[in-house]
């Protein structure tokens, strides 16, 4: 089966800084692929690039076969590859429900014209995109918040907030860029669940940068590990926690690891 | 609710309509229709530069599209013998087009430094009316005719303002209407999807673009409509004057406009609308103390920002009692 997302030797120079460096891996559709590394290993990075919020400098990204790297980010939005920000990105003076609602943009089959004239399309439009918020609150447990302004959540919901945004988008593959960096243990784990089953119910697909190791090997289909922009190693939770590699980059060549 | 906000609307429109022609007529203070007839169409511009406060820029560049919409129409009617009321929607629409090419490179800039530039264009705009052999230079263009009539198919839609026994009163009826229709457009787009994308814009413009909105063109858009309205506005004045000069609209005027915004409220489609009023009459009122109007006109703005940050209509706002 082709790969729904193809990374394929991705460089990114800032300057002399090579960020990223001849990257390449595929994403299944269906799985969910987590990508690792040390702090400033090129991982944000690499999801700027994917989401073409920064250009490549070499390398090309396909999704569904068809190139979309250096393309708008609001038009790879389009074609169902979105992501969510590391920090926790949403619009703060709206409701919950109105940040998920507002994110349906793309589903919206009538004008801005037709919207401002309130044609029979947008008032459709108007009434599926409730109708879908709903469904995504009551999928994320968010009922009890749902006219909650999103400036006054804590940051567990803010996160699952942000994902809630993405998959208003409607999305073949969502980007998730740190979504448990400040969690505490509980929050995390009712978190991984939750992509879990966004991926069993929504059938999305999913691609996520990640610090918490453990959190990570309890979610990943497959890891890919990043260290100095280079790719070190690809594998399934069991081969990643196994490889020699993976391990140094982690903690340092053998003589200087200190237990773990 | 929603009959609760029709029967505002109603009375508004019969306050506006008939019983401010009425008080005026009964006091006698016939100046009254002018000075409300300028309010009137400085809210016009005002709820443009509302606008783009609404996807998050501050505009102090209103002056440059009133002035530009004024000499279009002034152009048109004293050059080639145009009707006004066809100068109109003329101006609107190449202030409109105008903004379209300013905005795709500024529209970039965020913050203080999006303010700096369009305050620059008012500037410029000035300057350009100065140099251009079109509009006169500093003599600008005067004796401009009252708005003749508008017929459509034989029907008479607006009368010949120079047959009118006082044209004040038609310009009063005529700047009004404008407002009005300017008004529900600004409170359409506010409360459709457009208004929430400007929002999604205002807050948080990366996260808008990774939904899959083309900020780009609704930054652009969105300009363009409040351009537009300061077309329209400074057009209307030039039939008011009759006359058009570069300094019609300055620096001071496209300030005023984005003040009006901040006294009323960026967070209510009718701020401008009431900032205008209370700036306009305000300035008017302190006239009486003389050499000290100007300093206590600015304390009195400080004051009303530090205490009433969210604009006057914040005060009948119950929503946000805490």
């Amino acid at each position: 089966m082709k790969p729904l997302l193809e990374v394929r030797n991705v460089t990114k120079r800032f300057g002399g800084l090579i960020a990223v460096n001849d990257v390449s891996f595929d994403v299944r559709k269906g799985e969910i692929l987590s990508v690792i590394g040390p702090n400033g290993a090129g991982k944000s990075t690499l999801f700027k690039l994917i989401s073409s919020f920064l250009k490549t400098s070499n390398g090309l990204v396909l999704f569904r076969g068809e190139i979309i790297s250096n393309l708008a980010p609001h038009t790879v939005a389009r074609r169902g590859v979105v992501r969510t920000f590391q920090e926790t990105t949403i619009f703060k003076s709206m409701t919950v429900r109105e940040n998920i609602i507002v994110s349906h943009h793309l589903q919206s089959k009538a004008s801005l014209l037709g919207f401002f004239l309130g044609s029979r399309k947008a008032r459709a439009d108007e009434k599926r995109f409730g109708e879908s918020a709903d469904r995504i609150i009551g999928l994320l447990g968010l009922e009890n918040i749902a006219n909650e302004l999103a400036s006054n959540l804590p940051q567990g919901h803010l996160r699952v907030l942000g994902m809630a945004i993405g998959l208003a988008t409607d999305p073949a593959i969502i980007l998730l860029d740190e979504p448990f960096a400040g969690l505490n243990h509980d929050e995390t784990m009712r978190l991984v669940t939750l992509v879990q089953r966004l991926r069993d119910e929504r059938e999305v697909t999913v691609l996520l940068v990640e610090h918490d190791i453990p959190a990570v090997m309890k979610i990943s289909n497959r890891i890919v590990v990043l260290n100095f922009g280079q790719k070190i190693a690809e594998g399934t939770p069991q081969e990643i926690q196994n490889n020699p590699g993976v391990i140094e980059a982690y903690l340092g060549s053998e003589d200087m690891a200190v237990g773990i | 609710m929603n009959k609760k906000i029709l029967a505002y609307v109603a009375l508004f429109l019969v306050f506006v309509y008939a019983v401010v022609p009425m008080l005026i007529n009964i006091s006698g203070r016939l100046d009254f229709y002018y000075t409300l007839t300028s309010v009137a169409l400085l809210s016009i511009a005002s709820a443009g530069v509302w606008l783009t406060f609404y996807i998050g820029r501050i505009n102090i560049g209103q002056g440059a599209f009133a002035l530009a919409g004024g000499y279009v129409s002034a152009i048109l009617i004293s050059q080639y013998g145009f009707n006004f009321w066809v100068t109109l929607p003329i101006a609107g629409l190449f202030c409109a087009v105008l903004s379209v090419f300013i905005g795709l490179p500024i529209l970039r800039l965020r913050g203080v430094y999006f303010a700096m530039v369009t305050l620059v264009l008012t500037e410029v705009m000035r300057l350009t009316t100065l140099a251009l052999p079109i509009t006169q230079g500093a003599k600008g263009i005067t004796s401009l005719p009252l708005p003749s009539g508008l017929e459509i198919f034989g029907l008479k839609l607006i009368p010949d303002f120079s047959t009118l026994e006082n044209p004040k009163v038609g310009f009063y009826m005529m700047a009004i209407t404008l407002m009005i229709i300017a008004y529900a457009v600004l409170y359409r787009i506010v409360n459709s999807r457009l208004g929430h994308l400007c929002r999604s814009l205002q807050q948080n413009e990366e996260l808008a673009s990774s939904i899959g909105v083309n900020t780009t063109y609704l930054r652009v858009l969105t300009y363009s409509i409040s351009s537009f309205f300061g077309g329209i506005a400074g057009a209307s004045f030039v039939a008011i004057t009759q006359s058009i000069y570069p300094s019609s609209f300055q620096v001071a005027d496209s300030i005023n406009f984005m003040l009006n915004c901040f006294l009323g409220g960026l967070g209510y489609v009718f701020g401008p609308m009431l900032g205008t009023l209370m700036l306009y009459f305000g300035w008017d009122l302190l006239f009486t103390i003389g050499k000290y109007q100007m300093l206590v006109y600015s304390s009195l703005l400080i004051i009303l920002m530090l205490f009433l940050p969210n604009g006057v209509l914040s005060l009948f706002d119950r929503k946000e009692k805490r």
